[in-house]
């Protein structure tokens, strides 16, 4: 509760987490905030903004507005998941190689280093364009799959700082197994580095999530923000003239991507006196 | 020495690994996706090339997968891509060879302004941390680093093309009559100034944010306060001594941050349609081009990898740490 106080108190921290909690707020009350259903398709199609569609109209005659509130839901799934995947993989192989050292760390390293070095986007279109199965699982899965390196790397320097404090000697000297020291006793002490890097993969996975679907790659026919803006881009919105249903999608996912950034700014910040001042 | 047989070998594994994913990833997929494509194409290419093409992902050849992986190998590396089928009979050596000079061109050029001109700003901000500007330019930065490039090409190409018509909406040369000599290369500089420019102005925000970062650390070691001590000018702190310094991360993030800005370079090439090889990418995508597909991924890799190469080597004269066999 204290870190937690600590930082909210940074005033980055406290942007970026309102901004979160906003999208989370449009997530959950989505029917309630939309006007009408987001696959209803009699309005008058291709309107600029009027009171009854403020974002205009697709060219199939739905309502924009109602389809960006609800894609927030998947869009912040999306996000949020391959995050938490992404870090799982990171602390699992960074904390592995940081620990046992020798030949498993420089054959985790290595990987790692060859999963950075190697251009993500062009990886996940690749990886893409292979699977014939379309959906949202598919999506995440390649996401996380090209994003947990820089973690694992940044996890296993601070591993190897930590890992010859005395408390984890002592730990060994008691007896304890490897999983029991590495989980227990050295991860509670890497909260804060997770944290950041759980923000810096969300961003990686917002960012490509949307540059996927925009390609046409995901699912077209689910409902996100990058789903919008493949169609908007498919129907040549911007030549309509109809620009609200390029800007809104797009301008959401930046500010979902800036409340990421913000938070891992403000836990770097706290967690590194040097930044501050 | 260490490090750079260390570098050579680290390329060599990437490079390997890179032509492996391309081997393996068709063969590990539920239903062979090639067979897919083949099937979509056939009737369109002649027997000969659908021959080819099911030798290359591995489809009817009564080969071990080790022959096969053999041969495979043996055509990468002499260049031997095979037929695209979106550009059918053209090879994808060809078809590739058309994109790369203006990718590299576009991409290359707006790459290191925007390396230069955020490490400077970094460097500054850094510097005067609590002047206005560095209140504007950090959080504008934190803002553009964390925007869907592609969105902002179209925002982009929205007002300054689409609406105020001052440039052109896509393309990389004028298509109407035949222009030559110095009215062409006019030409081409004008329709690569704005994707050029969205380029610079997304890239330039992550540079600036790492330099940034780093120069706060390096201000606040004990040397720097020495030097402030012995009474130097501000302008020989800043620069020959915190700067200096300063750099070195930047350079050693200059893989991931490539791979980055790469991505981002791709998806503004498919937004201003101009002709490189992302572009290309995107097409081979959408007509389920395999052959052309993997090429691309393969060119993509192997040029970070010897951007890479050069950035390391370039390191040995940056930090004689590294000249002297000391750190890593």
């Amino acid at each position: 509760m204290k870190y937690v106080l600590v930082f909210l108190k940074n005033k980055k921290a406290a942007f970026g987490l309102g901004i979160l909690l906003f999208f989370v707020i449009i997530a959950i009350f989505a029917p309630y905030i939309a006007p009408y259903s987001p696959t209803y398709m009699g309005f008058v199609p291709l309107q600029p903004p009027t009171k009854q569609h403020l974002l205009g109209t697709t060219a199939t005659g739905q309502d924009i507005f109602s389809r960006v509130v609800w894609g927030t839901r998947l869009s912040l799934f999306v996000g949020i998941t391959t995050g938490l995947i992404a870090t799982v993989l990171s602390v699992v192989i960074g904390l592995t190689a940081g620990y046992f050292g020798g030949l498993v760390d420089d054959i985790l390293m290595t990987i790692a280093n060859i999963f950075l070095v190697i251009p993500g986007l062009p990886l996940i279109i690749i990886l893409a364009a292979y699977i014939t199965i379309k959906g949202i699982w598919p999506i995440i899965f390649v996401i996380s799959i090209t994003g947990w390196a820089w973690g694992a790397r940044v996890l296993r320097s601070q591993m190897l700082t930590l890992k010859n404090r005395d408390f984890v000697n002592a730990s060994v000297v008691v007896g304890e197994r490897p999983l029991h020291i590495i989980f227990a006793d050295i991860f509670p002490n890497m909260l804060g580095l997770i944290v950041a890097n759980f923000f810096g993969a969300s961003i990686y996975a917002v960012l490509s999530e949307a540059g996927l679907e925009f390609l046409g790659l995901g699912n077209s026919n689910a409902i996100s923000w990058g789903t919008i803006l493949y169609w908007a881009q498919n129907n040549q919105a911007i030549l309509f003239g109809l620009w609200p249903w390029m800007a809104v999608p797009g301008l959401f996912i930046a500010l979902l991507g800036m409340s990421f950034a913000l938070m891992n700014f403000a836990v770097d910040e706290l967690t590194n006196p040097r930044l501050r001042k | 020495m260490r490090y750079i047989s260390k570098r050579i070998i680290f390329f060599l594994i990437t490079a390997w690994t890179a032509l492996t994913m391309n081997f393996i990833l068709p063969r590990l997929m539920p239903g062979n996706p090639a067979e897919v494509m083949i099937a979509k194409f056939q009737g369109r290419l002649n027997p000969q090339a659908i021959k080819a093409l099911e030798i290359a992902f591995g489809i009817n050849v009564h080969q071990s997968i080790l022959i096969q992986y053999m041969d495979y190998l043996g055509r990468m590396i002499t260049g031997r891509f095979g037929i695209s089928v979106s550009f059918y009979p053209s090879t994808v050596s060809k078809v590739l060879s058309q994109a790369i000079p203006w990718t590299i061109g576009l991409f290359g050029t707006s790459t290191v302004i925007a390396f230069l001109l955020g490490t400077i700003l970094g460097i500054r901000t850094s510097w005067r941390r609590n002047s206005p500007s560095s209140s504007v330019i950090v959080p504008l930065s934190l803002f553009l680093n964390s925007m869907p490039y592609f969105w902002f090409a179209l925002i982009i190409d929205y007002v300054f093309a689409f609406k105020l018509g001052w440039f052109p909406l896509g393309g990389a040369y004028s298509s109407r009559g035949n222009v030559t000599g110095w009215i062409s290369i006019g030409s081409i500089l004008y329709h690569a100034l704005l994707p050029g420019a969205t380029i610079i102005i997304t890239a330039t925000g992550g540079w600036l944010l790492t330099m940034r970062n780093n120069m706060m650390s390096v201000l606040s070691d004990d040397f720097v306060t020495f030097a402030r001590a012995k009474g130097l000018p501000d302008q020989v702190i800043e620069y020959k001594y915190a700067a200096r310094n300063a750099i070195l991360p930047s350079f050693t993030g200059f893989a991931m941050a490539l791979g980055f800005v790469i991505s981002g370079a791709l998806l503004t090439e498919i937004v201003f349609s101009y002709p490189g090889v992302g572009y290309l990418l995107y097409q081979s995508v959408l007509n389920i081009d395999y052959p052309l597909m993997q090429a691309i991924f393969l060119f993509i890799t192997i040029a970070v990898l010897t951007a890479n190469f050069i950035v390391d080597m370039v390191y040995i004269f940056l930090d004689p740490r590294v000249r002297l066999g000391g750190g890593e």
